[in-house]
C-alpha cells in the first residue's frame, strides 16, 4: 500500500463558484474517500417564518435558488394549497408547467455550459450560455425577471401569458431545436469530450437506490423515477415518460440531461396545446392549518417541501430538503477510485447548487 | 397527509428496529425533519419506495437522546448532523460525526 | 465518436452577427413587463398604507399626515407586491434597474397640498 495523503478541496475552487470543502484521501493520484464539508453560508431560511406570514413567505422561497426559484415557489405554494383545500385554476396549472419547464431548460443548458467549462472546453460553455439567455429574455419578456420571477402566489399564478405570448414561446423554441441538436451533438460524439467523461464515475442502480439520489443522477443509473408523475400542478395530462440510461457513468448523466431538455420542449408544446382559457388565481380565505409533504421533481432532482401550519398566519415549520443534499452521500460513492483530475468533473456531474443546500 | 404518504407514530426506542425493518422491505431515506414544539422536539423520518412515502414520526423532550439510523441508511449522516448543528438534538454513533462543525453558524444551535 | 465536431458551429460563429451588445452604446430595450422599480404617481396617491403593509422587505413608509411615501431603493426586491395590492392603482413597475450607488439611496415623495398650489399660483 502506498503512502495515504489529504488533499482540501475547495471551498474555493475554479470549476465551482459556490463553497463546498471536500477532504480527499489520496492514495499516489487514486481517491480513496472524501469527506464533505458544507455550511460555509447557511443562511437560515427555514428560520424566517417565523418573521414572514405565510403569503410574503412565498418571496422567500423563491430566494432559495437563482436557478430554480420558480420551483422552489411553486413547490412551497402547492404544498400550502394543500392544506388549505385550494383548487387552483386550469389555467394556472398549465402556466405553472410552461415556467417549470422552461426552469428546466434554463438550468440544463447552464449545467452543461459549466461542465464543458470544467474539461477545460471554453467555447462550447459559451455556446451553451448563448442559447440559455434567449430563454432567460423569454422569462423576462412573460414575467418580468431573469432570475426572480415571482409568479407564483398562494391559489394560482399573478401573471398570465396571452395566447400569442405562448404560440411565440412555442415556435422559438421550435426555431431552437436544431441549434441545440448540433449543440448536444457535440456533447455526445466530440473525442475529447467523450474521453474526459466516458468511464468514470460510476454509480451502480443498487447504489443510487441505497445512497438516495435524485434526479438525472439516479435516472442515468436506471432507476425509473420521476416526481412529476405523482401529478402536481398540470402534470397528470401531460404525456411523457422518466429518460433513464443503464450506464451510470458521467456520460449517461450528461445523455440524460440533453435528453430531459427536448422531453422539456415536448411537454412545453403539449401544455401549449391543451392549456384552457380562464382565470389564474382564485381568493385565499382563512389561515392554514394541519401539514404537508410535497414532492416536486427540480432540474437537479426531487426536493421535498415540508409545511406546519398551525391555524394562525405564521408557519409553524417549513423544510425544505433540497435535490443536492441528497445526491452528496452519492458523489462520495462516485468519487471513490477515480482520478484527481477527474474530482471536479465528477463533482459538477451531481449538477452541484450549494445555495440550495446552504437554505 | 399526501395521497400516497403514509403517517406512523413509534415509540422513540423503537426507531433502530423500525428503521431495519424499512430497510429490509427495500425503503430508502428521503430525509429527516425536525420540528420545535413546546418543551421538546417533534422527530420525521421519511422512507421512500418507488413514488410511495411512508413517514415515521416521535416526540422526544428536550434533553434525550436518541440512536442514529445512518449505520443502516447511509444518507442520515448528513440529515442528522443538520439536525445536531441546528437543533441542539444529541443523536449518538453517527457514521461520520462533524461534532457540530457541519454548519458554522454564528450563533450555537440557531433553531432551538 | 468524431474529431472536431465543433468546427461547424465554430464556422457558423464566425459569419454571423455577435450573440452580445455593444454595451454602452447600444442601451438595451427591456420588454414591457420587467420589473425594474417602483414608479409612483403621488397626485393620486391616498395614503392608505398598504403598500407598506404588503411590502415583504419594509422598504416603503407611508406617512398620512407629512402626505409622504417614501421607499429605500437598495431593499426593494421588485416583487410588484404593492403594485398589485394598490387601490388606487397609482403604483406601477417601471422598466429601468436602479442605478448602482456607493450609498443606500432613499426617495421621497411629497404631495403638494391643494391650497399651497393655489397660492403660488
Amino acid at each position: 500500500m502506498s503512502k495515504r495523503s489529504i488533499v482540501p478541496f475547495g471551498p474555493q475552487h475554479p470549476v465551482l463558484p459556490e463553497p463546498i470543502h471536500l477532504d480527499l484521501v489520496l492514495e499516489d493520484e487514486k481517491v480513496v474517500q472524501a469527506v464533505p464539508s458544507i455550511g460555509f453560508v447557511h443562511r437560515g431560511l427555514e428560520k424566517l417564518v417565523e418573521k414572514k406570514d405565510y403569503q410574503e413567505y412565498v418571496y422567500v422561497a423563491e430566494r432559495i435558488c437563482g436557478i430554480c426559484s420558480f420551483m422552489h415557489g411553486m413547490g412551497y405554494c402547492e404544498a400550502v394549497e394543500r392544506i388549505m383545500n385550494i383548487e387552483i385554476p386550469d389555467r394556472a396549472k398549465f402556466l405553472r408547467v410552461i415556467w417549470a419547464e422552461m426552469s428546466r431548460i434554463h438550468s440544463h443548458l447552464l449545467w452543461l455550459g459549466l461542465t464543458a467549462d470544467a474539461f477545460g472546453f471554453e467555447s462550447l460553455f459559451m455556446e451553451s450560455w448563448k442559447m440559455r439567455e434567449k430563454i432567460l429574455d423569454m422569462f423576462e419578456y412573460s414575467t418580468g425577471g431573469r432570475v426572480i420571477f415571482s409568479v407564483n402566489k398562494i391559489g394560482g399564478q399573478r401573471k398570465d401569458m396571452d395566447d400569442d405570448m405562448i404560440k411565440m414561446f412555442v415556435k422559438l423554441f421550435g426555431e431552437m431545436e436544431s441549434d441545440l441538436r448540433e449543440l448536444t451533438n457535440t456533447f455526445l460524439q466530440d473525442y475529447s469530450v467523450n474521453t474526459r467523461l466516458r468511464d468514470v464515475g460510476f454509480l451502480t442502480k443498487e447504489q443510487a437506490h441505497d445512497l438516495g439520489a435524485v434526479g438525472p443522477m439516479m435516472r442515468a443509473s436506471g432507476i425509473s423515477l420521476d416526481t412529476r408523475k405523482m401529478g402536481y400542478a398540470a402534470y397528470p395530462e401531460i404525456k411523457f415518460e422518466p429518460v433513464t440510461s443503464n450506464v451510470g457513468d458521467s456520460y449517461a448523466r450528461v445523455d440524460v440531461r440533453i435528453k430531459e431538455i427536448f422531453q422539456s420542449i415536448d411537454i412545453i408544446r403539449q401544455a401549449a396545446k391543451k392549456i384552457p382559457a380562464g382565470t389564474v388565481d382564485v381568493p385565499v380565505k382563512g389561515m392554514p392549518d394541519g401539514e404537508f409533504m410535497m414532492r416536486v421533481e427540480q432540474p437537479r432532482g426531487e426536493a421535498v417541501y415540508y409545511v406546519k401550519a398551525n391555524g394562525t398566519k405564521f408557519l409553524d415549520r417549513v423544510r425544505v430538503r433540497t435535490p443536492t443534499f441528497a445526491n452528496l452521500p452519492a458523489l462520495l460513492e462516485t468519487l471513490k477510485g477515480c482520478q484527481l483530475a477527474d474530482v471536479p468533473i465528477l463533482i459538477l456531474t451531481i449538477d452541484p447548487c450549494i445555495s440550495c443546500t446552504e437554505r | 397527509m399526501q395521497d400516497n404518504n403514509q403517517l406512523k407514530i413509534i415509540d422513540p426506542n423503537t426507531l433502530v428496529p423500525t428503521a431495519l425493518e424499512m430497510k429490509n422491505s427495500g425503503y430508502r431515506l428521503v430525509q429527516i425533519c425536525a420540528t420545535r414544539t413546546e418543551g421538546g422536539y417533534e422527530l420525521t423520518y421519511s422512507f421512500a419506495k418507488g413514488y410511495r412515502l411512508k413517514n415515521l414520526r416521535f416526540e422526544i423532550a428536550e434533553e434525550t437522546e436518541i440512536m442514529s439510523v445512518s449505520n443502516i441508511f447511509e444518507p442520515a449522516f448528513l440529515y442528522e448532523n443538520e439536525i445536531h448543528d441546528l437543533f441542539g438534538i444529541k443523536i449518538n454513533l453517527i457514521k461520520i460525526d462533524y461534532n457540530g462543525t457541519l454548519y458554522k453558524t454564528a450563533k450555537e444551535t440557531p433553531f432551538k | 465518436m468524431t474529431i472536431m465536431k465543433f468546427t461547424k458551429s465554430v464556422i457558423k460563429n464566425l459569419f454571423s452577427k455577435p450573440a452580445t451588445r455593444v454595451y454602452p452604446q447600444e442601451k438595451r430595450i427591456y420588454p414591457e413587463r420587467t420589473r425594474g422599480h417602483v414608479d409612483i404617481d403621488i397626485d393620486t396617491c391616498i395614503f392608505c398604507g398598504m403598500c407598506q403593509r404588503k411590502c415583504p422587505t419594509g422598504a416603503i413608509q407611508v406617512d398620512r399626515n407629512e402626505k409622504t411615501w417614501t421607499i429605500q431603493r437598495f431593499s426593494c426586491i421588485q416583487c410588484s407586491s404593492c403594485a398589485d395590492n394598490c387601490p388606487k392603482k397609482c403604483l406601477k413597475m417601471g422598466n429601468s434597474y436602479p442605478e448602482p450607488s456607493a450609498s443606500q439611496t432613499v426617495d421621497i415623495y411629497q404631495k403638494k397640498e391643494e391650497t399651497a398650489l393655489k397660492a403660488a399660483e
